[in-house]
């Protein structure tokens, strides 16, 4: 498990404490060493070409569909299709009762009451908070944001990050905006969405990383799902070593969310190999580890249905969402 | 004939895949030669991987194609006959080639394959006038029943007949609207390879006509029995058995298939019997004088 960095994060001595100024905050985040782009996407890249067959594959494509947020986040959602996701959430596959069901569904946060209604406490409810997917609103509004959905049932919350302040340098405030939507959680989990395809540099994918986890985030999330790149093995893998680095350091393990542009079964495996290489088969659950996805669970179906039934499948063996 | 003072450029045949000339995911080619057993290329050998992509690149070229307007698919069609036209001596330096037979045979064989596409060209909008119907009700209704294509086609073309034989197939399968997977010739693949490179400059939706190269014996039996496949062609089956088994596996997703024909004579103007084989039927039941 060979670290990327010329220097391992933890020679650097960052500030264990929760910094009272934000000088301690700064000083963590400048101390982080810088991330090798080419060294990381090699790793990826290398991790990706893993063959997974058989039971192992069946066992990946089982815990991959575990894993998923099965997310609707349209301006068009009603009502309706949120609770026909919902339906699907419990039992992917009618036609196979062993199927395992989703971790949680996504939606915004004025349809968790008719989520929570289908799913009743089966299942997890995350919403998105905090004026997504720019996150540009006031404090006042993204707390409210969230208390609101909180009160409707959501019992996780997926957050973005004040991306303009962070490019700004403004790190203070990122900071504390987190540390205030955690407390307006009260006992609901906080997913922090880095947005990792507005951050550009995987130094900055590194850093906000950190931002988040010091201000009390139970999960990193990559992206927003409306921005494109959204999460890339990369990205993924240098959040997790991350994870990784602050559990050595504090003992805590933070979960970590890849959301968007992951289509394939084959894709999610690959995340799983790097997931397990990074930080081990402890997060390979779904209180560590997440896919935020819609179509991406299709495709799950369908290989399972193949694994199962010997022949390929294809879409019209699923349901259309 | 090549000079001394040339260095050969020799060519890599590859499969046709989602507008793409992809070589086989296995790596995998095979020798091509001449019916006198002569070497004449390497070709590349399909995997059943590379049938299941080609499977999805078919249902995405499916997805534009059907909804292409039939005059629009004339046009494509004609639009085929037209590039294929500029390349007819290659046609038939290449069937010349696979199957040693003269230059008037093989001119003969490349002017009916292209006429053979203009005439499907033509039935593009007509044919739904000529296989559809308005069907008389005992009651207040409206009814007609129309054709309508049905959906990814894995093909076999025949054996003998390189080029018209691969037209003749492929044609009626995209006429109607359909996607096609169709393995080229096993023994003389290369008159197939040059009509790809066609296809690839043709107007051709990336997707609607896959060419595989290969054996049908490996590749048919994953694309029978596959979910998102939904009809075959079993034109250039001749073992019986294989055949069999092909409409055993396809029976499992309730797939339309069509058995290889006895005697087929590529030389005469078809019917439309090839166009219906890869049709639904819908009938709509619209209320009148109400």
């Amino acid at each position: 498990m060979s670290s990327l960095d010329s220097q391992p994060v933890d020679s650097q001595s960052p500030n264990l404490q929760t910094p009272s100024s934000h000088k301690g905050l700064e000083a963590l985040l400048a101390g982080l060493s810088g991330v090798d782009q080419v060294g990381a996407e090699a790793r990826a890249a290398a991790l990706g070409t893993r063959s997974i067959k058989k039971e192992s594959k069946m066992w990946a494509i089982d815990t991959a569909i575990s894993m998923v947020d099965l997310t609707t986040l349209e301006g068009a959602d009603t009502p309706g299709k949120v609770a026909a996701m919902c339906s699907k959430a419990l039992h992917p596959d009618p036609t196979d009762p062993s199927t395992p069901s989703v971790a949680a569904v996504c939606v915004y946060g004025d349809l968790v009451p008719a989520a929570r209604e289908v799913v009743g406490d089966r299942i997890h409810v995350a919403a998105v908070a905090t004026a997504f997917p720019s996150g540009r609103a006031s404090l006042g509004v993204k707390l409210l944001d969230t208390r609101e959905a909180v009160a409707a049932g959501a019992d996780e919350i997926d957050m973005v990050i004040d991306r303009g302040a962070f490019l700004a340098g403004n790190f203070g405030k990122v900071f504390e905006e987190i540390v205030a939507i955690k407390e307006a959680c009260g006992d609901a989990h906080l997913k922090v969405i880095l947005e990792t395809g507005e951050l550009k540099t995987l130094d900055n994918v590194r850093k906000a990383s950190w931002l988040a986890m010091k201000a009390g985030a139970d999960f990193i999330k990559t992206s927003t799902g409306k921005v494109a790149p959204a999460a890339t093995l990369p990205v993924t893998l240098v959040m997790l070593e991350a994870v990784r680095d602050y559990y050595t350091q504090t003992n805590v393990r933070i979960g970590v969310k890849a959301a968007g542009g992951i289509k394939t079964s084959k894709d999610a495996i690959k995340y799983l190999v790097v997931v397990n290489e990074t930080v081990g088969d402890a997060w390979l659950t779904p209180d560590l580890f997440r896919f935020g996805a819609s179509t991406l669970l299709n495709d799950l179906l369908q290989q399972r249905q193949k694994m199962l039934s010997g022949h390929y499948s294809g879409p019209d063996y699923v349901t259309i969402d | 004939m090549i000079g001394n003072d040339r260095i050969e450029v020799r060519k890599t045949h590859k499969l046709f895949v989602g507008g793409a000339f992809p070589r086989s995911e296995s790596g995998r080619t095979y020798e091509a030669t001449n019916s006198q057993g002569e070497f004449l290329a390497n070709v590349a050998k399909a995997s059943r991987k590379d049938a299941r992509d080609a499977v999805l690149a078919a249902r995405t070229g499916f997805n534009s194609w059907s909804k292409a307007t039939a005059y629009n698919r004339g046009q494509v069609l004609y639009r085929i006959a037209e590039v294929m036209e500029g390349r007819k001596d290659q046609f038939i330096s290449d069937i010349q080639d696979a199957e040693a037979v003269s230059a008037k045979k093989a001119t003969n064989q490349t002017d009916q394959a292209i006429d053979r596409v203009l005439w499907y060209a033509g039935w593009a909008d007509k044919y739904a006038q000529v296989l559809g119907n308005t069907n008389p009700v005992s009651g207040p209704f409206f009814n007609f029943s129309i054709p309508e294509p049905t959906g990814v086609v894995a093909a076999v073309a025949p054996a003998d007949s390189s080029l018209l034989g691969l037209i003749s197939v492929i044609a009626p399968i995209i006429t109607s609207g359909n996607s096609v997977i169709v393995i080229a010739s096993t023994a003389s693949p290369i008159p197939a390879i040059t009509l790809s490179e066609c296809l690839a400059t043709s107007d051709v939706i990336a997707g609607n006509i896959n060419i595989l190269t290969g054996d049908p014996a490996e590749i048919m039996p994953s694309l029978a029995s596959h979910g998102d496949v939904n009809a075959l062609d079993l034109t250039g089956i001749t073992d019986p058995e294989l055949q069999k088994a092909l409409q055993i596996e396809a029976a499992g997703t309730v797939k339309r298939v069509r058995s290889a024909p006895v005697n087929p004579d590529w030389q005469a103007t078809p019917s439309l019997s090839r166009l219906r084989a890869f049709t639904e039927v819908k009938t709509v039941w619209h209320p009148m004088g109400m």
